[in-house]
């Protein structure tokens, strides 16, 4: 790659963006946000323009790039993609600028700084998703957490320190194991070829005893565990998510959860085969209890954000689910979940954020007959309640059912179990929905039409919405709420084309994954293709 | 005239270094203290010179001009933190100064 | 011909897609046009496809491209219609442009009417998707896409808590039935390595006997969601809470029907299992017996009519267990005109009587909607099997099936159910339209619906006169040699023409009882019904009650599983996992409280500390030597 570094374009512009920002110290919030934009939208570009340069048949790494760092311990820049890394990259890009634009209004205190934070996790994120060197991987990982650690700090809501210091220590912690593991890695490797290297290409070659492969496998596999997260590492992520800004949540459900998957895909299954198919059936029994347990919490939560969190533990499910079912459909339905996922999600936290933004509280009893002064809200919550609970022609559907298809194949029971996801994502999502978009505002009676208003005199009188009708009068009518604007259509509309297409037509996402997949699983025999 | 004998001078140094110690430990007067510490490291300087005596080489000697010369450095310190700490706390009794433990 | 099959579903869902983004803002009352033209468009092309499937006997297909190329699980969208199919289209896009027409004037000045113009052709489309499909998953697919729709129209005065839940139960209800279904695909593929229907049709033989029986037991389960049967048909009388044209359209004349028509389409596999097929009739003439009961004993019109239809789709059922599989579909087709028809003239009465839906606040409107009066009263001839109505043929038809294929037992319970239909359908009538007026006629002015209501009524009520004729005689009627086509390996029983003539005259006398006896209970006050209901005890309050199943369900399923819920939340997350993770934080914090005490503050301790370490370092190191360290 001698032309356009591209990658490291793409990486860098927000590192730019931030930088301006950082050294125009009086710059005014609208000058900030504009910056931040451009440099978001900079970096998008070039990952388009990365689209348009990727060999869709090439199964390697593309687009590579390589720069003498500290040669001695085998640390080198080197960045890289191919068709695993390729979706996620553009997830990003687009999702940062989704998310700047998403905080655009609802950021109205220490703009700089934010955005400062916003620009340097966006580097962070791509070069999570594009470096090939564990070295570097491993600072890009770091790089991810404080900024989202500030993020959830200073810009969340009530129990912000608290969901912060979670949400660092356990991803820390993750990460420590991991960091222990590169070392490891390093060593053997090292001793079995006496070259020393970081390279991931070069790692997956090398040859660990089973023993040692267990162990590694398994400190890999908790950091990744932790970020996807799977049962039981699940616990910091309703927090998290609930205390989070918008943006932030958007952020972590589109992005940061996907590094989990995807670490598992580059570095796991590459570099010990051996201990992936060993560990396999308890991943297995793990993804099923957090496909179940998720929707399980998810039904009774109050909390809408709360909610939405507990249904990525359920969904995120699918990924591990599927890449442990070592067969072509489970690695395509992980991407695709991973993608669905991002999109769907990071859309509901949207929705979350426009009525959060309103009326300042998330409670979902707050709330009721959005749909009738909210229409085109309620259109998009519509369509992406319908993308999450799984409806065949929008995304969510696609990669579930090929990641419940590959666990069926290898493990029936799984797949029958995790196939009652249907009727319990139906379930707490159109609970929400009904609560929250349909009916009537807490307290308001009837109309006039209403059936209910003819059996009060047969049978119990009329049930009231929302219960005793006794709200504090400092809650925000949720009648007065205004509809989305259009700075808020803009950010949803690019989620629901996607939603569609993916849901309509994966066959092109999907051509774009194939040789890398296909590679991918040639240890484990490849079956499926 | 007997020859003077390793065990004599490792005998005084013992001795001046025990006194010395058990001085910074029981006593509350930071100049005492201070002045205690002195006497270690004079323990020391002994020992020095009597080995380099001893052996007839003259790193001990140097060891011991070094550990003077950092000894008058350490008490120009030390001084100045005792003077620091009488000024603002008006008390030399090493007990009243608890500041490390919170 | 085939090159422009995709048009069919293509019309309706340009309609939908273009009323639900423009409606609100530009079409308003214009979408209503827009939606019932796209649907007469498909219409009208279904019907040069129906012929040539008529001349040709041969099935057309068009691929239009392919939907997930996931290795060797490589989905292709298909359209595919043979005769089975062909008669699918007719009916749905017949029905649905019937009830488009009938909807512009039921739902006239409604505010959200754009919507309900999206709605209801994005409905047509995935049924004409989903009975187009050429494989289980895009079937699936539209399976749950016409689920979406019902909820969408189910909850269309979203306003109403009632509309509200009544949509998400349907849906939610239909969806584990889906389960079901969804696992069923998924064993076909693993079993048959694809899921399109020819490739598994031919296979079919490969797999073992258990496999076959478990996949059409899979495949049934979908259909007791979908087509309402016991124990999952609880949604259906609830999703009364839509407008009514929506009742009619996707309730009881279209989406119902889509789990037989899955099982029919499903025949090669279903009809090689004697135990699937088994279990289905007993499902089947179960349904049948206990909506019948519980009809008898509604007072909302709609209502009678919707647990009629669960009753009809659980004679489909039976049908296709007892193994007269035509009959099924021709009962299929013929109770699409005439429940249809109930439906809409059910609509016409509550939209005559200012939506009030409680018989019991009716009575004598015969005189001031006369047209909705005949036209109700022919399809409720027709649904109780009143010779020569459309009813009547396939339903006799489906009794006779039960006779010819040895189901001695099953026949007798769908006599007696047959009763029961023909009891509710009178009841029905005459509570209506007869006898003394019982609503408050200073409040209630009863009137004629107006003409754009009546026209599609009059329609239906000819197709459901004369629409049994297809299948006239019984079992070797055109309708017969057309649909055999589609059932490969079956063949038409030879019946003798004394055979039918009992079994007519059983089923007429049966129909006729049932009317006499209304006749006398609501007309003529001869009989009492509340002392018959008194006289049954607990057998009529089991019935009136939907026979509890509504609160077994709450009680057995629901409440526990959110009470369990509850418990992985704040127990096993906030307790257990939680609990672990800031253990470890207690932990450390302990540990480290503990070791503080330790920092006096006193700097004799530290020096003693440190004279202490030095003593033990140079002592351990005088005993062990300068091996210590290695």
């Amino acid at each position: 790659m001698d032309s356009l570094p591209i990658l490291s374009l793409m990486t860098y512009s927000p590192l730019v963006g931030a930088l301006i920002i950082l050294f125009w110290v009086n710059a005014p919030a609208n000058a900030v946000r504009w910056i931040a934009l451009i440099a978001a939208s900079v970096s998008l570009v070039f990952s388009l323009i990365m689209l348009a340069m990727f060999d869709r048949s090439d199964s390697g790494m593309q687009l590579q790039e390589t720069f003498r760092w500290l040669p001695d311990v085998g640390i080198e820049y080197y960045l890289g993609v191919d068709g695993i890394s390729v979706p996620l990259v553009i997830l990003t890009t687009m999702l940062v600028v989704i998310a700047i634009l998403a905080s655009w209004d609802a950021i109205q205190h220490r703009v700089r700084e934010y955005m400062i934070v916003m620009l340097l996790l966006a580097t962070g994120m791509i070069g999570v998703f594009v470096s090939l060197n564990l070295f570097l991987f491993y600072i890009f990982w770091e790089v991810v957490l404080i900024p989202m650690a500030l993020m959830i700090g200073i810009w969340g809501s009530a129990n912000r320190i608290y969901a912060a210091v979670k949400f660092f220590l356990y991803t820390l912690a993750g990460s420590l194991l991991m960091l222990v593991a590169i070392v490891a890695t390093y060593q053997s490797y090292f001793e079995q070829t006496g070259e020393r290297t970081l390279s991931v290409l070069q790692l997956s070659q090398g040859d660990y005893g089973t023993n040692f492969q267990m162990w590694v496998f398994l400190a890999f596999f908790f950091a990744f565990a932790i970020k996807i997260p799977l049962w039981p590492f699940h616990t910091w992520l309703p927090d998290a998510h609930v205390e989070a800004p918008t943006a932030g949540s958007v952020l972590l459900a589109g992005v940061l959860l996907k590094m989990g998957g995807y670490g598992l895909m580059r570095f796991n299954l590459p570099m010990f085969p051996d201990a992936a198919e060993a560990f396999a059936p308890l991943i297995i029994v793990l993804s099923v209890i957090a496909i179940i347990y998720g929707a399980l919490v998810a039904l009774v939560q109050t909390d809408l954000k709360k909610l939405i969190a507990y249904s990525s533990v359920s969904h995120m499910g699918f990924v591990t689910l599927g890449i442990f079912a070592f067969n072509a459909q489970g690695m395509y339905g992980a991407m695709i979940v991973m993608i669905s996922h991002g999109l769907v999600t990071g859309a509901l936290f949207l929705l979350v954020g426009v009525v959060y933004h309103r009326a300042h509280t998330r409670a979902i009893e707050k709330f009721g007959g959005l749909a009738t002064n909210m229409p085109i809200y309620a259109s998009f919550f519509g369509l992406f309640m319908f993308a999450s609970l799984g409806l065949p022609g929008l995304s969510g559907f696609v990669g579930e059912f090929l990641a419940i298809l590959a666990a069926f194949r290898e493990y029936p029971i799984a797949g029958i179990i995790s196939m009652a996801v249907v009727v319990l994502s139906a379930w707490y999502m159109m609970w929400m929905f009904q609560r929250v978009v349909w009916q009537r505002a807490p307290g308001e009676p009837p109309d006039h039409d209403d059936p209910e208003l003819k059996l009060a005199g047969s049978e119990a009188p009329p049930k009231v919405a929302g219960g005793s009708g006794d709200h504090h009068h400092e809650d925000v009518d949720p009648r007065t709420l205004s509809d989305v604007n259009a700075k808020e259509i803009l950010t949803l509309v690019p989620l629901a084309l996607l939603t569609i297409w993916i849901g309509v037509h994966p066959g092109p996402f999907m051509e774009l994954m194939q040789p890398a997949l296909e590679a991918l699983l040639e240890p484990f025999g490849g079956s499926g293709f | 005239m007997n020859e003077l004998m390793p065990e004599q001078f490792m005998f005084l140094s013992a001795a001046l270094f025990i006194i010395g110690m058990v001085g910074v430990l029981t006593r509350r007067n930071v100049l005492v203290i201070f002045m205690c510490v002195e006497l270690m490291l004079a323990s020391v300087n002994i020992a020095f010179v009597g080995f380099a005596w001893e052996f007839s080489q003259m790193t001990g000697q140097i060891f011991a001009l070094f550990v003077i010369a950092i000894a008058a450095a350490e008490a120009v310190i030390g001084l100045g933190i005792i003077m620091a700490l009488t000024r603002q706390r008006d008390t030399v009794d090493i007990n009243e100064v608890r500041e490390l433990r919170q | 011909m085939s090159s422009w099959l995709f048009l069919i579903p293509l019309l309706p869902l340009a309609a939908a897609v273009i009323n639900f983004i423009l409606g609100r803002w530009f079409l308003q009352h214009a979408s209503q046009w827009l939606a019932t033209l796209a649907v007469a468009g498909s219409f009208i092309l279904s019907i040069p496809v129906f012929l040539e499937i008529v001349s040709d006997e041969q099935a057309i297909s068009q691929h239009l491209y392919t939907w997930i190329p996931a290795g060797d699980f490589d989905i292709p969208v298909t359209l595919f219609v043979d005769q089975l199919t062909a008669t699918m289209l007719l009916v749905v896009t017949g029905v649905g442009l019937l009830v488009h027409i009938y909807s512009i004037g039921y739902m006239h000045g409604d505010p959200g009417i754009y919507r309900f113009f999206s709605y209801l052709p994005l409905f047509v489309f995935s049924m004409l998707m989903l009975v187009m499909a050429n494989n289980f998953l895009v079937l699936f697919v539209f399976w749950e896409a016409v689920g979406l729709c019902s909820f969408l129209l189910i909850g269309f005065w979203y306003r109403r808590r009632s509309a509200a839940s009544a949509a998400k139960k349907a849906f939610i209800v239909n969806r584990v039935g889906d389960f079901g279904f969804g696992i069923g695909i998924l064993l076909i593929f693993v079993t048959y390595g694809t899921i399109e229907y020819a490739g598994v049709f031919d296979m079919v033989g490969d797999a073992s006997q258990t496999t076959i029986t478990v996949i059409a037991l899979l495949l049934f389960t979908g259909a007791i969601g979908k087509s309402a049967q016991l124990p999952l048909f609880v949604w259906l009388p609830d999703a009364m809470e839509g407008p009514t044209p929506v009742s009619a359209l996707i309730h009881a004349a279209t989406m119902v029907t889509a789990g037989i028509f899955v099982l029919a389409r499903a025949y090669p596999v279903v009809s090689q299992s004697a135990d699937a097929m088994m279990v289905i009739s007993i499902v089947g003439i179960a349904t049948a017996f206990v909506a019948a009961t519980i009809a008898v004993t509604q007072y909302d019109i709609k209502k009678v009519v919707a647990y009629s239809t669960v009753s009809q789709l659980g004679f489909m059922a039976f049908a296709i267990g007892t193994g007269a599989w035509i009959a099924a579909i021709f009962h299929l087709v013929t109770h699409a005109f005439f429940k249809g028809l109930l439906f809409l003239g059910a609509g016409s009465v509550i939209h005559g009587m200012h939506e009030e839906q409680d018989m019991r606040k009716m009575g004598g409107l015969k005189k001031y909607m006369p047209i909705t009066y005949w036209t109700f009263l022919i399809g409720a001839a027709a649904n109780a099997g009143i010779i020569p109505l459309a009813g009547f043929w396939s339903k006799d038809e489906i009794i006779l099936g039960t006779w010819l294929y040895d189901h001695t037992v099953i026949m007798v319970i769908a006599f007696i159910t047959a009763f029961f239909t023909s009891l509710y359908m009178f009841r029905a009538v005459f509570m209506t339209f007869h006898g003394e007026e019982r609503f408050n006629p200073d409040e209630v002015h009863p009137h004629e619906s107006p003409r754009i209501m009546t026209i599609p009524l009059i329609v239906l009520a000819v197709f459901a006169a004369t629409i049994g004729f297809i299948g006239f005689p019984p079992e070797d009627g055109w309708f017969h040699h057309f649909l055999i086509n589609a059932f490969p390996g079956l063949t038409l029983p030879d019946v003798a023409w004394s055979t039918i003539f009992i079994f007519a005259g059983i089923s007429t006398l049966i129909a006729l009882s049932g009317l006499f006896i209304q006749y006398m209970a609501y007309v003529k006050k001869s009989i009492s019904p509340a002392g018959i209901a008194g006289l049954l005890g607990p057998l009529y309050k089991l019935a009136a009650n939907r026979w509890y199943l509504d609160e077994i369900y709450d009680v057995l399923i629901v409440r526990p599983l959110v009470a369990f819920s509850m418990f992985l939340w704040r127990f096993v997350d906030a307790q257990v996992i939680d609990g672990t993770v800031n253990g470890v934080a207690t932990l450390v914090t302990y540990t480290s409280q503990q070791w503080r005490k330790a920092q006096t503050g006193l700097i004799a301790n530290y020096v003693f500390a440190i004279a202490l370490g030095a003593i033990i370092i140079i002592g351990a190191f005088m005993i062990f030597g300068s091996n210590l360290f290695q």
